[in-house]
């Protein structure tokens, strides 16, 4: 009635919310099957089950893109949230630019192959898990930005704790490298696996930072 | 009806039309200026209520405006609208934010004065203490309602998408009451000087139905109002809603439920009969700034944000706006009747 069709406003924000909760699960989905990809390499190298997660996470990467578009859309065509609306969808993308981010590393295992000596197994392994922890942060972050502003400081707090730690691991792993007796070309090229995935964790940071601004535009 | 009376008339209804033109904004301009509405929605619903509530609720202020000064002559309300129109032109112009309801105060006091008619001091007294009164108490309401709502929405838990439609529900709801309040407050500046001397007799509807001369009197403001806000307001709503009040949606509809609530109480003849009857001084019905209660409001939650916000240039205008603004209109109204009794030969007063 009078061109606000209030019964199809609370149909699609019941069906927006319900895609970004959906969007948010699958940054953090596609962080957990990380974790478990790099240990799968180490261990077995680019195998079949590898192979297999990363065509998940590829998977999961085109569902993501499909959610953003769509959301976009809905956004814009019914003219939702119009003073948040700008933030809301730079968040989903930079959120987006993550799951991108995951899926580039998994990439570069794939089609580089690069030879982690045993030795670095355990260091890596550990970084990647503070890149997940540091992005799941990030995933929490951004729900209490949708349902919980108070909570987006505590949040965005730890995503910025974790990624100090990944900048500590990532720089102990990277000495242990160019300290080890490898060749100078192995030692760049795997050091540049290390930056790849610790990088993950600076764009993490700067969407956290980012969302806390935009928590403040939105207290009442 | 003569040609003459329907001219004498067109300056009550070029007051309607500048009320409706500009204080709709105060009612929907941040819902329509953030596209929280659409306009469209907002002008409809807002000609609805501020038809409503000048026909139901729009007697009481009119009574205590007739009690300040009753304009007996049709050129005499003539002039007393034509000098409030030009008197807030003159003010808007010089950047004060002034009302329609102080310049048609400072228009009957003038014509009072060119006829020799006594002022009733203690009315006088009681409307201006109520323009004071407004703003503050617009403030204070809108400091407990931020409280209220911030308390609310932090227990609630409402996600941003859910929080977004309910607000531009609650800006609807808020603006149609604001609207009604509006209408039932302000209808005493349009038509209030022409009510002792209306054109128009009662109509009598299957003898159920009374429409008294007076109604029909408020109908033609209100419909004067709602052409003020199809023509021209969505301009100054897209003003007001970027421009003056950079507020959060929410905030906005705390201000209109203040806003709204102010002008309701000032005009609610039910309300001040209530209070009576539980031993509780009334409240006078008396036509206030609908601006002023929307700038009383928005201090109101500059002042609970630390006060840094608050536009302290604004507060002092306002109280400027009070003492210049009815001054002028009686100047101008004096002009305006002397020119009219004795270039045009028009009889004044009776």
């Amino acid at each position: 009635m009078f061109g606000l069709k209030s019964a199809s406003l609370f149909g699609d924000t019941k069906k927006l919310e319900r895609e970004i909760d959906e969007f948010v699960d699958i940054v953090s989905e596609v962080g957990l099957v990380f974790k478990s990809i790099v240990p799968t390499y180490l261990n077995y190298s680019a195998n079949g089950k590898f192979e297999e997660m990363v065509e998940k996470v590829k998977e999961m990467e085109s569902k993501a893109d499909k959610i953003t578009k769509d959301v976009e859309h809905t956004l814009y065509e019914e003219t939702l949230i119009p003073d948040a609306r700008s933030d809301v969808l730079r968040v989903l993308e930079h959120l987006d630019e993550v799951i991108g981010m995951y899926q580039g590393n998994c990439y570069h295992f794939s089609i580089q192959k690069p030879n982690f000596p045993k030795e670095f197994h355990d260091d890596l392994i550990d970084l990647t898990e503070t890149v997940v922890n540091c992005v799941e942060a990030l995933c929490l972050t951004v729900r209490s930005f949708f349902r919980n502003i108070k909570s987006v400081r505590d949040n965005a707090h730890k995503v910025t704790f974790y990624e100090k730690e990944s900048d500590i691991k990532f720089s102990s792993l990277a000495r242990k490298i160019f300290d080890s007796n490898l060749s100078l070309d192995q030692k760049m090229h795997l050091r540049y696996f290390v930056e790849k995935i610790d990088r993950i964790c600076d764009q993490a940071e700067d969407i956290s930072d980012e969302i806390q601004i935009y928590a403040i535009k939105r207290s009442v | 009806m003569e040609l003459t009376i329907i001219i004498f008339l067109l300056g009550g209804l070029f007051l309607g039309w500048s009320l409706g033109a500009n204080d709709a904004a105060n009612v929907f301009g941040t819902a329509v200026g953030t596209r929280m509405v659409q306009f469209k929605t907002a002008a409809i619903v807002c000609s609805i209520f501020v038809i409503l509530g000048a026909i139901i609720s729009g007697s009481g202020t009119t009574e205590t405006l007739g009690k300040l000064g009753s304009i007996n002559a049709l050129p005499g309300a003539f002039a007393a609208c034509i000098a409030a129109g030009l008197s807030v032109y003159i003010m808007t112009k010089s950047g004060l934010p002034v009302s329609t309801t102080q310049a048609i105060v400072g228009a009957i006091i003038g014509w009072n004065l060119y006829t020799g008619s006594s002022t009733n001091i203690q009315v006088l007294i009681t409307i201006l203490g109520t323009w004071v009164l407004c703003p503050i108490i617009a403030g204070l309401l809108s400091m407990l309602f931020f409280v209220i709502t911030k308390n609310f929405l932090q227990k609630a838990k409402l996600h941003i998408l859910r929080l977004d439609a309910y607000t531009r529900t609650a800006l609807l709801l808020a603006g149609a009451f604001g609207a009604y309040s509006l209408g039932a407050n302000n209808i005493a500046n349009v038509m209030g000087v022409f009510v002792p001397i209306s054109p128009f007799t009662d109509i009598n509807i299957l003898n159920d139905f009374n429409f008294s001369s007076k109604e029909q009197l408020f109908l033609l403001g209100g419909i004067a109002i709602a052409v003020g806000v199809f023509t021209y307001s969505k301009k100054v709503m897209f003003t007001v809603g970027n421009d003056l009040l950079k507020m959060s949606p929410v905030a906005a509809f705390i201000v209109v439920l203040a806003h709204s609530i102010v002008l309701f109480l000032f005009a609610s003849q039910g309300i001040s009969n209530f209070l009576q009857s539980i031993n509780l001084p009334s409240i006078p019905l008396v036509p206030v700034s609908s601006s002023q209660a929307v700038v009383g409001g928005v201090i109101g939650i500059g002042l609970l944000k630390g006060g840094k916000e608050v536009q302290w240039t604004i507060a002092r205008k306002i109280s400027l706006g009070w003492v210049l603004l009815p001054i002028l209109a009686a100047l101008i109204s004096f002009i305006i009747l002397f020119v009219l009794q004795n270039i045009f030969n028009l009889a004044v007063n009776y």
